[in-house]
């Protein structure tokens, strides 16, 4: 059950806390408990493979229409898994505010 | 009209998980329930009965696979004892909160160790808090009618709980009773075909048994209880209906020779038949005794417990599950809270007794009335006796 449809009252929700609505999960906002460290991919390097995306285990990269993947903060724990899988190491990961 | 057949008591409940109709049999054998299960692959093998039956490889399987059955809304039957039914556990309270209206015969028996395949109802007591409806028989008429009543009781759209039926290993699930078996044509108008509410359907897809943060946890679990609570007029309604239509009636609480009553045992499953004799001999002899058992545990009948022990001065409580350290066996647990708090409460006793099969005779019963009404007497200040224990 999505966070935002959450709050409720037990009469309303669902039978058993079923999840009727297919893909809701996108309403979770995950990305705010990230670790202090997100990716930056550097375009000059990156050959748009699409691995950041594919291995990322949540949402947090968007294919674009020019073959390049926008990194989506809102899903985005920090894990490092694009950085780590990424051919061309075209991914850092850096401290948040920097 | 019904016809009356000698059969051992498992073989009839088979019998009433057939005229069920059920879709899904998942089930994984354990002494002493075999005999059901073994019975129910019989019918399937044979094809009188067209359901899938699967025969998992244990029984932590055998209540997932039913859950799943049931989650694509079958009409679903297992059957468990002890050890397996401890092995269910962690499913148990799936099936609860995702409203999975599964059926069970829970034949009783104790939990190891020692190893022991021998009856008590530490088994189901291990389970009471898990959201299920409990009903425990005293005869095998009782069992198979309970297990017919079972899944229109759990189907229903204002329930749509799971539903454990107790019977007491051997004594009752292996003797040969005579039981009024019913004809097809009979059960189908009692109990139409189960239509779920919300199924899983690649036509509208839904997902089940899903993550549920802090924010919503305790709105689902409130839901089981006001589902399992309210439960208890649908079982009211079912056994209207039954006795309609089967001439027999059934109540949540059940008394027996309690009018005029100073002392009253309270009593669960089949033990509860040698204690109607224990209370005939003791009434014969002008002694003020009755009896009243328990049917329907989960959800309690608070109302009518109350109504049933009304004007006694003494309560001997029968317990046969032990809550080490605690304050005996979870029915005289029960019993005292029903009590606590009311104005005019009679004394309790609270007995533990023939766990792991430890035979449960008229004497036994008596020996418990009379220990009863002496310590009433003197008010003595105990938690619980435990009967039959050697000391040298």
């Amino acid at each position: 059950m999505a966070k935002v449809d959450a709050m409720m009252p037990w009469k309303e929700v669902p039978l058993g806390g079923t999840i009727l609505e297919p893909g809701n999960a996108r309403k979770f906002k995950t990305g705010d408990w990230r670790s202090k460290v997100r990716p930056v991919t550097d375009k000059e390097k990156c050959i748009k493979c699409g691995m950041c995306w594919i291995f990322c285990p949540d949402m947090a990269y968007d294919p674009r229409e020019d073959g390049y993947y926008d990194w989506n903060g809102t899903y985005c724990k920090g894990c490092g898994i694009c950085a780590k899988e990424c051919p061309k190491d075209a991914i850092q990961m850096v401290a948040e505010g920097e | 009209m019904a016809k009356r057949v000698g059969m051992e008591v498992s073989i009839a409940i088979s019998e009433a998980v057939k005229l069920a109709n059920v879709d899904v049999i998942s089930a994984y054998p354990i002494t002493p329930q075999t005999h059901i299960v073994e019975h129910l692959s019989e019918f399937v093998s044979d094809g009188e009965l067209h359901s899938a039956f699967v025969p998992v490889e244990s029984e932590h399987s055998a209540m997932s696979a039913a859950l799943g059955a049931s989650a694509v809304g079958a009409r679903t039957f297992t059957a468990t004892s002890s050890q397996g039914l401890a092995l269910m556990h962690e499913i148990m309270y799936l099936a609860a909160s995702m409203r999975l209206p599964v059926v069970m015969s829970v034949v009783n028996r104790a939990l190891s160790s020692p190893i022991n395949i021998w009856n008590d109802l530490s088994d189901i007591m291990a389970e009471r808090d898990s959201g299920w409806v409990q009903v425990f028989a005293i005869n095998g008429q009782e069992a198979y009618d309970l297990t017919l009543q079972a899944f229109k009781i759990a189907e229903d759209p204002r329930v749509l709980l799971p539903v454990a039926v107790n019977l007491d290993g051997f004594i009752l699930s292996h003797v040969i009773e005579p039981i009024e078996l019913f004809e097809q044509q009979e059960v189908d108008p009692f109990l139409p075909p189960y239509k779920p509410v919300l199924r899983l359907d690649p036509e509208k897809p839904v997902s089940m048994g899903a993550f549920g943060s802090p924010e919503v946890f305790i709105e689902v679990k409130k839901q089981v209880e006001e589902a399992l609570i309210g439960s208890q007029k649908v079982v009211a309604e079912v056994w209207k209906d039954f006795g309609q239509r089967f001439g027999r009636i059934y109540k949540p609480v059940e008394s027996y020779q309690t009018k005029g009553a100073d002392t009253i045992l309270i009593t669960m499953g089949s033990i509860t038949e040698t204690a109607m004799t224990a209370i005939d001999s003791l009434r014969e002899k002008g002694r003020k005794v009755g009896l009243v058992h328990i049917r329907l545990w989960r959800p309690f009948p608070f109302k009518e417990f109350l109504q049933a022990i009304k004007g006694a001065k003494t309560l001997a409580v029968l317990d046969r599950a032990l809550s080490p350290g605690g304050v005996g066996g979870p029915v005289g647990l029960e019993v005292k809270a029903a009590l606590f708090g009311k104005d005019e409460r009679p004394y309790v006793a609270e007995f533990v007794a023939g766990l792991g099969g430890r035979d449960l005779t008229v004497d036994t019963f008596i020996e418990v009335l009379d220990k009863a009404e002496k310590y009433s007497q003197k008010q003595k200040d105990f938690q619980y006796e435990l009967i039959g224990v050697r000391e040298k």
